[in-house]
Order: C-alpha cells, then sequence, then structure tokens
C-alpha cells in the first residue's frame, strides 16, 4: 500500500496522457464537424435575392432574404438569383462609366473590338472602325439604312425557370433583342423612326422580345426597351441635316412673308381711313359752304324784292365801281362812229390779255 | 478486438467508395444516358436527384437539358430580286433525345456543325426564293404609313410595293423552322426558335443606298423649299388681295361721301337759286366780272351799255 505514495512518473504520465489526447483528437473532429456543418448549413439571402435551392441537384424550395438553413455537406445547393436587380443589355453602344455625364465606349477601343472579335458579321461587314454598327445598323421597311442604339432592361421574373430553362440567358436576350428590333424597324419608314413613331416602335419591340423569351419560358420580365439615339447612317446624315434646314427655311419664308403681310394690312386700313375720314371731311365742307352760299343768297334776294330796280342798279354799279379801277386799259366806243376798230393795235391788246 | 479494427475501417472504405461511384446527382438542367462499356443502358434519366448505377461497370453520360444557343456565321446571299445581302442568323434548339444524340452527334461540337449545315443550308434556300423586302418586312403596314402621307416617306416603287399575303419576315422564319426541324430530329435535336438576327446589304450595294438615300433627301429638301416659296406666294397673294380691297372699299366709300355730299349741296344751291333764276344770274354774272376782269384786261365799251348810258346823254338813252 505504500507504493500508493510513490508517484508513477513516466507511466502514469504516459497512462493519464493517451486518453488525454485521444479524448482532444475526439473533440477537434467533433468541432471541424460542426464548424464544417454549419458552413455548408447556413446561408444568407441578401435583400434583392431569392434562393433557389437544390437537393440532389432536384429543385426542392426557393428562399426569401435573410439566413436560412439547409441540409449540409452538399446535398442541397442554393443558387443565389438577384430577383429585384434591373439587368441592362446594351445595343449598337456600350456605357462605359455611368455616372452625372455618362462616359461611353469608343467604337475602336481594345475592349470593344475583343468584344466583337468572334462576331463573324461584323468582320465581313468591315465594320472593324466601328463595330456597333454590326448591331445598330439596320434596314428599314422602305428599304434605307437607320443607326438604331436601344437598351433593354429585364427583371428575372421566375427564378427557378431562370436557372434552369436556358444557358446563356444573356445571350438569348441579346438575339432576341435584336432580331425584334429589326423586326419593327423593318416595318417602319425611316422617317418614322428618326422622328415621331419612336414610342410606338419601343412598345412593340418591347412585346416581341416578350413574347420570345416567354416561349424559351426564360423567366425574364422585359421593364423597359429604350431607343437611345436613332440616326440615319453617318454618310448620309449630311443630307438629313440638309432637308432639317430646308424645313427651317421654309419656316423662314412662310413667316417673313406672313410678317410683310401683318406690317402692311394694318397699315393700309390706316390709309383706307384716312381716305374715308378725307371725304367726309370734303362733304361737311362741301355742304356747309353749299348751305352758306344759298343762305347769303337767300338774305340777299330776300332784301332785293323789296326794292328789286334799284338795287339791282345800285348792285351792278358797285360792281363796276369796283372793277373799273382796276383795269388800265379802257376804250369806249361810239357807237356813231364806224370803223374804230381797225385803227386799235389789237396786238399789244391781244399780248397784254395773253400775258395776264 | 485489434483486428476487427481495421478490418472494419477497410470494409467501410470499400463500401463507401462502391457507393459514391453508384451514386450520381442529376441536376435540374441536366440529363443522363446510362452506358455500359459504351452501351446505351436504359431509357435516358431526365428526372432530377439522386439516382444509381452499378458502380465501375457503367457510366454516366451527361447531356444538357437546357435550351441551348445557335449563333450562325454572317452569309451572303443573292435574293431573288439580285440583291447581295448579308444574314446573320440565330437559334436555340435542345437535347430532346440524349441517347439518339449520344450515337449520331456525340457532342456539342457535332452538334454546332450539323446545325451550321443544316440550317444554314434552310435560310440560303429559302431567302434566295423571296425578295428583299418580304425578308425585310413583316407586313404591309408601311405602305399605309407612306400613303398617309404623314411622313416624308420615299416614294420610289420599291418602298410602296406591297408584298405577298403570308409573306414577310415571320414567315419566312417559320418556313425555315419548318424546313430544318425534321431534320435535326434525327439527331436527337429539338429546334426551338429560329431567327434572322441580323441583315445589311453587302458594301458595294450599300454605298448604293446611301446614294438613293441622299438623293432622296435632296427631293424631300426640295420640296420643302418649294413649299416655302409657294406658301410665300400665297401669302403674298393674299396680301395683294386684301390690300386691294382695303383701298378699293375705301375709295368706293369716299366717293360715295363725296358724291352725297355734291348731290346735297346741288339740291342746296338749287332750293336757293330756284326762288329767282334772274336775280342768281345778274349776282353770279357781277361777282364773275370781279374775278375775271383784272388789271391788264383792255376794256373795250360801248356808249350803248348800260353803264355809260349818261355819257353822252344826260337823260339816257331811250
Amino acid at each position: 500500500m505504500t507504493q500508493i505514495n510513490i508517484p508513477p512518473d513516466d507511466d502514469e504520465r504516459r497512462h493519464f496522457s493517451v486518453p488525454a489526447f485521444s479524448q482532444n483528437l475526439g473533440v477537434i473532429a467533433v468541432l471541424v464537424l460542426l464548424i464544417a456543418t454549419s458552413f455548408t448549413m447556413f446561408y444568407k439571402i441578401n435583400p434583392e435575392e431569392v434562393g433557389v435551392i437544390q437537393r440532389f441537384g432536384k429543385y426542392v424550395r426557393t428562399t426569401k432574404p435573410g439566413l436560412h438553413l439547409k441540409l449540409p455537406f452538399g446535398i442541397e445547393t442554393c443558387i443565389k438569383v438577384k430577383k429585384e436587380r434591373v439587368f441592362a443589355e446594351e445595343f449598337g453602344f456600350r456605357t462605359k462609366k455611368a455616372g452625372i455625364k455618362t462616359i461611353y465606349y469608343s467604337g475602336t477601343e481594345q475592349s470593344v473590338m475583343n468584344s466583337f472579335r468572334y462576331d463573324s458579321y461584323s468582320r465581313k461587314l468591315g465594320f472593324s472602325q466601328n463595330p456597333f454598327l454590326a448591331e445598330s445598323l439596320m434596314l428599314t421597311g422602305d428599304l434605307n439604312c437607320a443607326e438604331v442604339e436601344w437598351a433593354v432592361f429585364y427583371k428575372v421574373k421566375d427564378p427557378v425557370q431562370f436557372c434552369f430553362n436556358v444557358r446563356d440567358v444573356d445571350a438569348a436576350i441579346r438575339d432576341a433583342s435584336e432580331s425584334a428590333m429589326r423586326q419593327v424597324v423593318g416595318d417602319a419608314t425611316i422617317d418614322e423612326i428618326i422622328t415621331s413613331g419612336k414610342t410606338e416602335l419601343q412598345e412593340k419591340a418591347r412585346k416581341i422580345l416578350q413574347g420570345i423569351l416567354d416561349s424559351y419560358d426564360v423567366g425574364v420580365d422585359i421593364v423597359d426597351l429604350v431607343l437611345q439615339d436613332v440616326n440615319p447612317p453617318a454618310e448620309v446624315k449630311e443630307s438629313f441635316n440638309e432637308v432639317n434646314k430646308a424645313m427651317q427655311e421654309k419656316e423662314r419664308i412662310t413667316n417673313q412673308a406672313r410678317a410683310e403681310y401683318n406690317r402692311i394690312i394694318p397699315k393700309m386700313k390706316g390709309e383706307a381711313e384716312r381716305m374715308v375720314s378725307e371725304a367726309e371731311g370734303y362733304a361737311l365742307n362741301r355742304v356747309n359752304r353749299a348751305k352758306g352760299d344759298a343762305d347769303r343768297f337767300v338774305e340777299t334776294w330776300n332784301a332785293y324784292k323789296e326794292a328789286k330796280n334799284v338795287t339791282k342798279r345800285r348792285l351792278y354799279l358797285e360792281t363796276m365801281l369796283d372793277l373799273l379801277p382796276q383795269t388800265e386799259k379802257k376804250v369806249i366806243i361810239d357807237s356813231d362812229v364806224q370803223g374804230m376798230l381797225p385803227f386799235y393795235n389789237l396786238t399789244t391788246g391781244e399780248k397784254k390779255g395773253g400775258a395776264a | 478486438m485489434k483486428i476487427i479494427g481495421p478490418v472494419f475501417i477497410i470494409v467501410f472504405l470499400i463500401a463507401a467508395i462502391l457507393v459514391l461511384n453508384a451514386a450520381f446527382v442529376v441536376s435540374e438542367t441536366q440529363q443522363v444516358v446510362l452506358t455500359q462499356f459504351g452501351e446505351p443502358i436504359g431509357d435516358p434519366i431526365k428526372a432530377p436527384g439522386l439516382h444509381f448505377k452499378i458502380p465501375f461497370f457503367q457510366n454516366a453520360n451527361y447531356f444538357e437539358k437546357r435550351i441551348l444557343r445557335w449563333d450562325g456565321d454572317a452569309n451572303m446571299i443573292p435574293t431573288k430580286d439580285k440583291k447581295y445581302i448579308w444574314v446573320d442568323s440565330t437559334a436555340r434548339w435542345r437535347i430532346v433525345n440524349p441517347l439518339v444524340f449520344l450515337q449520331k452527334v456525340y457532342n456539342y461540337e457535332g452538334a454546332q456543325q450539323r446545325l451550321d449545315a443544316i440550317l444554314d443550308g434552310a435560310t440560303r434556300n429559302v431567302l434566295a426564293d423571296k425578295n428583299l423586302i418580304e425578308i425585310v418586312r413583316s407586313s404591309n403596314r408601311i405602305v399605309a404609313v407612306i400613303e398617309s402621307g404623314e411622313y416624308d416617306a420615299t416614294t420610289s416603287t420599291e418602298a410602296v410595293e406591297k408584298i405577298p399575303e403570308n409573306s414577310g419576315r415571320e414567315e419566312i422564319r417559320k418556313e425555315i423552322l419548318e424546313r430544318a426541324r425534321p431534320k435535326v430530329e434525327n439527331f436527337g435535336i429539338e429546334l426551338v426558335d429560329f431567327r434572322i438576327k441580323r441583315i445589311n446589304y453587302e458594301s458595294d450595294v450599300r454605298r448604293d443606298v446611301f446614294e438613293r438615300m441622299r438623293s432622296e433627301r435632296k427631293r424631300v429638301a426640295d420640296k420643302y423649299r418649294s413649299e416655302g416659296d409657294a406658301e410665300r406666294a400665297r401669302i403674298e397673294g393674299l396680301r395683294q388681295k386684301e390690300q386691294n380691297r382695303i383701298k378699293s372699299e375705301a375709295y368706293r366709300k369716299a366717293e360715295g361721301i363725296r358724291g352725297n355730299a355734291d348731290a346735297e349741296a346741288i339740291k342746296i344751291y338749287a332750293d336757293a337759286y330756284q326762288k329767282d333764276e334772274d336775280f342768281y344770274a345778274f349776282l353770279q354774272t357781277l361777282s364773275t366780272y370781279k374775278k375775271t376782269l383784272t388789271k391788264n384786261t383792255t376794256l373795250i365799251l360801248s356808249d350803248k351799255d348800260e353803264y355809260l348810258n349818261y355819257l353822252k346823254n344826260i337823260e339816257g338813252r331811250t
């Protein structure tokens, strides 16, 4: 029993430490297992996302944003789909940096060149200077060309369809968009496309695009299709500007003529009024004078009536009194003397008379 | 005790390997054909989930179940009206019979090759029999638009030409699709969709088209200019008419007023002078003397005149 007090140094320690180590190993294994389990069991879905859960590859459920549990070790897998996010696809242009003043890629930048490297259409049609033309240059219904740039905005409508039905959804949307846009533009005139028909055009294209994508069950909702720049091809732009100029010129000429009209006609009306007023003045003058003359005559006549002969004679003599002193030459012919007239120098008389 | 441990571990490991090799997962996007030494076994597995096969002897061949993309090379195709156009088309297809697909096509590359041949051929054959306008348009809507005159649309004969009933891009698309569909079915492929993506003129033709567009624009511009001139002429004509109207109406009115005044004056004079015509004549004659006989007048008077009545005889003449 005394042995008990002797500490069994090495042996004891060895015996004691082996179970301790194996116990520790077990704890570590359990810990590792727990951590691994929790890492593959818990998953977080962000607010704009939903989680599509597959068990052994088979779709089982869709989960909303938040922290969730699933079966661990790849028995259940989760695909996160950004359901609330609106995605954009651009055609005929690319945004380099969006902002207050958005910067766009030019056609000659390396990254653009690269993205069109496998576009046989762009290469074969010789659009190397501006590969965007492959997307934007299209035929109109009146067999002209137009450069149409547009953007498509879409959202995931059905995450399950979106995940499982179509490989390369982006390409499907791009191909369908180009096809839909050309279908619509192919049914419109270039003037419609460039001027006022845009709204109608984009709504039509959106409907066609949605129809195509629905037929694939892509699970995508086309939120908007927006025509950006619609232009005649660069080669004929000048001529289109010429039309605008002519349109403005027409406006200018017409306005000028109208201005001329508006300048002259009121003036003319004023002149007409003056003519009438003048005539009225004349009329007043004429009538008043006539009345005056008549009144004078009547008054004179009334007085004359009282003593006709005397008055007549008096008036006659008064007139002569006024008249005769004025005339410088007076010739009195005696009616008893004949042939006096031939002696009179008529020429001087005539001359003088003519001068008067 | 000492032997059981390792044996258990080995058996467990072997079992695990067998189970892991036997089990396989088929995703929603996949389908599987089982083969045993290369020979297909059973129906293709299309249901997603956990499946088992005989380990090591059988092999799971995975195929896509989703809709896949075919993107054609741009082709130059002459149309019926001898116009050379570049056509770029796209299609959507899927493997509906993976077993046939595995046997006849083997892989995606093979599928692309066959689709290239079939779809390019069908496109070429169908388009070569169509006029360009039928390929571009879907309906005759544009003819109505041009005829409405709302836009300065071109009036070239081509632009107002109508496409036949049951024609146009949508019909052509369907025609190509119908043509190609049975051919690709032989490869276990379903053609989901076919679309003409892009069409454009060959570059020489494009230059001609640009030239035509320029001349059309010039015509439209000329139209505007002459419309402007016409409008100006119209307004000027209106102005002159209005001017003449105002002027003549004013003249008429003024002359009327004058006439009335003259008439009134005549009446006034007549009314007054009629009272004694002789006296009027007498007064008026006297007043004309005053006005006509001036300083330079030579007055030849006869002694028989009333005025000289008393010149030779104070008694006056009898």
